[in-house]
């Protein structure tokens, strides 16, 4: 019993290496501004301030960020609405709908990126940050609907029809009732679609304009073209974001625990 | 309808009819299914009306249609005489309790009662000091929403649970903020749907007792659906017994319980005993092999099926009353004994206080005035079907094999198949369309999966009723709900999926016309 | 402001512009103009491309073309089975994991699994970056392509199969199992004959999640294996690129697109995949 513990809890380790390692590695020789891995030029932060003051580092991470955030909104309202015509509509346009929203999910990157690409020479329509938006927008809208459908499927049907009962129109039953109820569903569906669009490499260099970069295309083609000075300063970024998601896994724990907390002492209260 | 809408709650109305349904009729439009089927209801104002019925009879599509959130496909819904089928149903002075309550989980308690009278709008005229008036629309203030909480919450029995979230509260309680936040709109109807289903026993039998309290106090009109007959007598005043989409009787709880109209209503209402008998005379009816005096008058030699409640049925001692048994089982329920005396085949369902064992030879009595009477509502299964190819015939939905020499006497079937008639002609019958019957005894039912017996049909059983020696099964098909009455010694249950077999020589035919030669 | 006193009060319901027409399925069209526009209607001009010469006229040239050349041909093929590869990998080295994970039914082993998947939230192309700067370190880059592009890839996907698979196992009803040993199986029989089957349509989702993308995720092999390994993304990259002919563009992207939905119809995973990957965060 003991040693299938100890093997378990071994090979989680193992695996967890595995995961973290290269990007320990990358942490811990963002600290110092040696061109190379492995060679230690003692300590600096020299990389830190690159990546914040050299002008095309930083307006990739800025570019990145704002685009995320647009694609994210604009992909959370169009699937949300989306997810509500699904829902709603009648069986044939609802599965309809639901098929074509769903292509994007199976469908590869590439063949989304160069359908795109053909669309927009067609359209005589040159590549922008308005096609690059469209582009992201279509890849992460269907995940929001994705994640939208299974808590209108969720909700209690007739919480709509009582606001109706109780004298609120469509749109304010909607509003009122449908939105709160459904709000946990659009919230992980604008999270899932803010890591879609940060992560994405493929569809943003077949959407965007020449000029502009994003972490994914400027890191994709600085690897490729290792010559560029900058490469060192990703080890600096590596450690940002790292930063920045452990602080929010962090966080959310915390309101998750006050969450459990919060409610055994409501329960407490109620046997009382 | 645009006048309706100014009217205020107390209205007078014509011949206190609060409302009246003309002709209501509800088809899905997805499965063609029609879940209510032109029912007329008038309902007098203030009072308990209940829709009762078994799951899928239409009664909770009827109060749909009267809350506004199903369209009626024909009829019309009358409020005070004015036709509102046409209003959302935000604008109908009609609040509903829901079956899971439907309380809004992100609102606390207060807040859902209080939703309805922050949407609500009033018309106030004022008097200015020159005397002049004007009127301005506005909404209800804080401190009127406040109060109408607080009233709603007292009815209800909920004082000081304002600020609590709906989910912290147990069935019951969550009951009573579902009935505060509709009765909190001084609606002119209370339509309940199934509102003690989720409850267990005991607080469904206070709850019952409460609402019943309510509606006295309120004194508004409460239109209450449920599938328990139990709760319908003990609330109603008025009970409309759905099956199919039709109401089949509308009448007083005692009525329906002493005198229903036909064997579903009685099987539903209470248990009973349900038997097949003939009427031999005045008065006189024959069942359980004996003939049996009754009030109810029928004609002569008509085959009619009998009730006799199983509190009626009262044993004596053998060879004491009208007709001799044995005791096969006894239950103790409580008050008191289910006992079950076999008559030759027929099994009589009895209560009574005193118990008699198993095994032991009784005397059955029943009073003239316990036997109900009613005109049997299926004697046969008729259909109109067609011949179709190799001398089978196409009706409810399947096709079967039949003996088409019964259309013309004397006539026989050549090798080919042809019929051949007396005077030697011969006969293509194909597409020739034909009266069918069959008797109820003539079908037999067996599972979907029996390879070796498949049936001409198949379907689901929508009802069955037991009947002292038999059971009566219908049996129901997808495509155009066809449906094949059959009498069967053996036990199904409802929604079964069997297949319709009947025997060759089963199958009555008749031509609808002369057939072209 | 005058003063005046309150003479009566009566309900009030607006009458007439009631917007009876107001469905709350209108609420999809624009999704729905969305989806025609950018996602049909791109669709549909593959097709036409890939179907037609750099005239416009009909043609099956260009499939002819991308099956008569060998190297397509074992591109393709190399392709499904790197993809293959890395999910065979990634599902040996997720399924334990995600089992471990799963046993763990203490509220604090949740910070256990979000430290597997929170490796899916930093840049995918970084992530690529950094294993390559281990391998460098190792000497092992530009030598051992074939095995960095599958390291690389079972790197980038490993916790898009751990998720679903744990979500299928944490949500198994636990009762099985212990009706299971109740009924005499020892922990073997238990795995093997209750909670591995039960498991298959987590396994399923995962393995599609890893497979798909894989064949056309050029990133890894362009990063891992000095663009020395082909695959058929890449190909159609550089038909949309370099090569500059969309017509054969068009052709592959086709073929790759029939490949996916057909993987998918055969493993029904469709529905799966779509829920689980909606329900991944």
């Amino acid at each position: 019993m003991k040693t299938k513990k100890i093997v378990s809890y071994a090979f989680l380790a193992l695996v967890l290496l595995f995961v973290y390692a290269p990007i320990l590695v990358l942490i811990i020789f963002s600290f110092t501004d040696a061109h190379i891995i492995g060679q230690w030029h003692g300590f600096s932060f020299d990389l830190y301030v690159r990546l914040f003051t050299v002008e095309r580092l930083r307006n990739m991470i800025v570019n990145t960020v704002v685009l995320a955030a647009l694609a994210g909104a604009i992909s959370t309202v169009l699937g949300t609405l989306g997810a509500m015509g699904i829902f709603y509509a009648k069986k044939g346009w609802s599965k309809s709908l639901q098929g074509a929203s769903n292509i994007n999910v199976i469908n590869a990157e590439i063949v989304i990126a160069v359908s795109l690409a053909l669309v927009f020479s067609m359209l005589a329509f040159n590549r922008t940050y308005y096609s690059l938006l469209i582009g992201h927008v279509a890849f992460c809208t269907p995940f929001v609907v994705l994640s939208v459908i299974p808590k209108l499927k969720q909700m209690d049907p007739s919480l709509y029809e009582a606001a109706l009962d109780l004298g609120a129109t469509p749109a304010k039953a909607l509003f009122k009732v449908v939105l709160p109820e459904i709000l946990p569903g659009i919230v992980s569906g604008f999270m899932l679609a803010l890591t879609l669009s940060l992560d994405d490499y493929i569809i943003t260099s077949f959407t965007k304009p020449a000029e502009f970069d994003t972490i994914s295309t400027y890191v994709y083609n600085a690897v490729k073209n290792t010559a560029k000075s900058e490469l060192p300063a990703f080890r600096a970024l590596a450690a940002v974001i790292f930063a920045v998601i452990a602080a929010v896994v962090v966080v959310l724990n915390i309101r998750a625990n006050r969450k459990t907390n919060k409610k055994i002492i409501e329960n407490k209260e109620i046997k009382r | 309808m645009e006048e309706m809408t100014k009217e205020t709650p107390l209205a007078p109305a014509e011949n206190d009819c609060i409302i009246e349904l003309v002709d209501l009729t509800r088809v899905f439009e997805d499965d063609g299914m029609v879940a209510v089927d032109n029912v007329n209801l008038k309902v007098k104002k203030g009072q308990f009306v209940t829709f009762l019925g078994p799951s899928g009879c239409g009664k909770t599509t009827t109060l749909r249609m009267i809350a506004g959130f199903d369209k009626p496909t024909s009829g019309k819904i009358l409020l005070n005489g004015k036709d509102i089928s046409a209003l959302p149903p935000h604008k109908r002075p009609v609040n509903t309790v829901f079956q899971r309550y439907a309380l809004f989980p992100h609102l606390n308690v207060y807040d859902n009662v209080a939703f309805g009278l922050k949407l609500k709008k009033v018309k106030v005229t004022y008097e200015t000091e020159n005397g002049r008036q004007f009127t301005k629309v506005e909404k209800l203030s804080k401190a009127d929403i406040a109060e109408k909480v607080n009233r709603a919450l007292k009815i209800v029995d909920l004082e000081g649970f304002e600020r609590r979230s709906v989910s912290t509260l147990s069935g019951g309680q969550q009951q009573r903020v579902a009935i505060a936040r509709a009765i909190v709109n001084e609606p002119e109807i209370l339509l309940l749907d199934e509102p003690l289903g989720a409850l267990d026993l005991k607080m469904r039998k206070d709850m019952q007792l409460e609402l019943k309290e309510m509606h006295k106090k309120l004194g508004i009109t409460f239109i209450y659906v449920t599938h328990d007959q139990e709760e319908a007598l003990t609330m109603s005043d008025t009970i409309g017994v759905m099956k199919d989409g039709e109401i089949q009787q509308e009448g007083t709880p005692l009525d329906i319980y002493n005198e229903p109209v036909n064997a579903f209503v009685a099987d539903f209402i209470g248990e009973s005993n349900i038997f097949s008998g003939t009427m031999t005379g005045k008065r006189k009816v024959r069942f359980l092999n004996k003939t049996f005096d009754c009030v109810d008058d029928f004609e002569k030699n008509e085959k009619v099926d009998v009730v006799v409640r199983p509190e009626d049925v009262v044993f004596a001692d053998e060879g004491q009353g009208q007709v001799d048994g044995t005791i096969v089982s006894s239950i103790f329920k409580g008050v008191h004994y289910e006992m079950v005396c076999k008559i030759g085949k027929t099994e009589v369902v009895a209560q009574d206080t005193l118990e008699r064992k198993v095994g032991e030879k009784v005397s059955v009595v029943i009073r003239p005035e316990d036997i109900h009477i009613m005109a049997k509502e299926f004697t046969v299964n008729k259909y109109e079907g067609y011949i179709t190819k190799h001398n089978t015939v196409a009706f409810g939905d399947g096709e079967f094999a039949c003996d088409l020499t019964q259309l013309y006497e004397n006539s026989f079937l050549d090798e080919e198949g042809y019929l051949i008639t007396a005077e030697g002609e011969k006969l293509d019958l194909t597409d020739t369309d034909v009266e069918v019957e069959v008797g109820l005894k003539d079908i037999e039912l067996v599972d979907v999966d029996t390879p070796e017996r498949e049936g001409g049909a198949a379907g689901n059983i929508v009802s069955i009723i037991y009947k002292g020696d038999h059971y009566q099964v219908i049996v129901r098909t997808d495509e155009n709900e066809e449906d094949y009455v059959c009498d069967t010694e053996y036990t199904w249950n409802e929604n079964d999926r069997v297949s319709v077999v009947i025997p060759r020589d089963a199958i009555r035919l008749r031509l609808k016309e002369e057939v072209k030669r | 402001m005058v003063r005046a006193k309150i003479v009566s009060k009566e309900t009030y319901v607006k009458n007439g512009g009631m917007k009876g027409i107001f469905r709350r399925s209108f609420l999809g069209i624009p999704y729905a103009l969305f989806l025609l526009l950018f996602v049909v209607f791109p669709l549909l001009l593959i097709v036409v491309y890939a179907f037609t010469d750099e005239n416009g006229a009909f043609t099956f040239a260009n499939f002819v073309g991308f099956f008569s050349n060998a190297t397509n041909v074992s591109n393709l093929f190399i392709s499904i089975g790197i993809a293959f590869i890395t999910t065979a990998v990634c599902l040996l080295i997720a399924y334990p994991v995600a089992y471990i994970l799963s046993r763990f039914r203490s509220a604090r082993s949740y910070i256990l699994v979000l430290l597997f998947i929170a490796p899916m939230w930093i840049n995918f192309v970084l992530r690529a970056y950094a294993l390559r700067e281990i391998l460098n370190l190792l000497g092992l880059l530009g030598k051992t392509n074939f095995l960095n592009v599958i390291v690389g890839m079972v790197y980038d996907f490993l916790p898009f199969m751990i998720l679903p698979i744990y979500t299928t196992l944490i949500r198994m009803d636990k009762s099985l199992e212990e009706a299971s040993a109740d009924l005499g199986g020892n922990g073997a029989v238990t795995f093997f004959k209750v909670t591995l089957p039960l498991s298959v349509p987590g396994i399923v989702s995962g393995a599609m999640m890893v497979f798909l993308p894989c064949m056309s995720c050029y990133v890894i092999t362009d990063t891992f294996g000095n663009s020395k390994i082909p695959l058929i993304g890449k190909l159609i990259e550089t038909m949309f690129g370099r090569a500059s002919d969309w017509n054969m563009g068009s052709a592959i992207a086709l073929i790759m697109l029939v490949i996916m939905f057909v993987t998918m119809i055969l493993t029904g995973g469709f529905k799966r995949e779509s829920t689980e990957r909606g329900n991944a965060l």
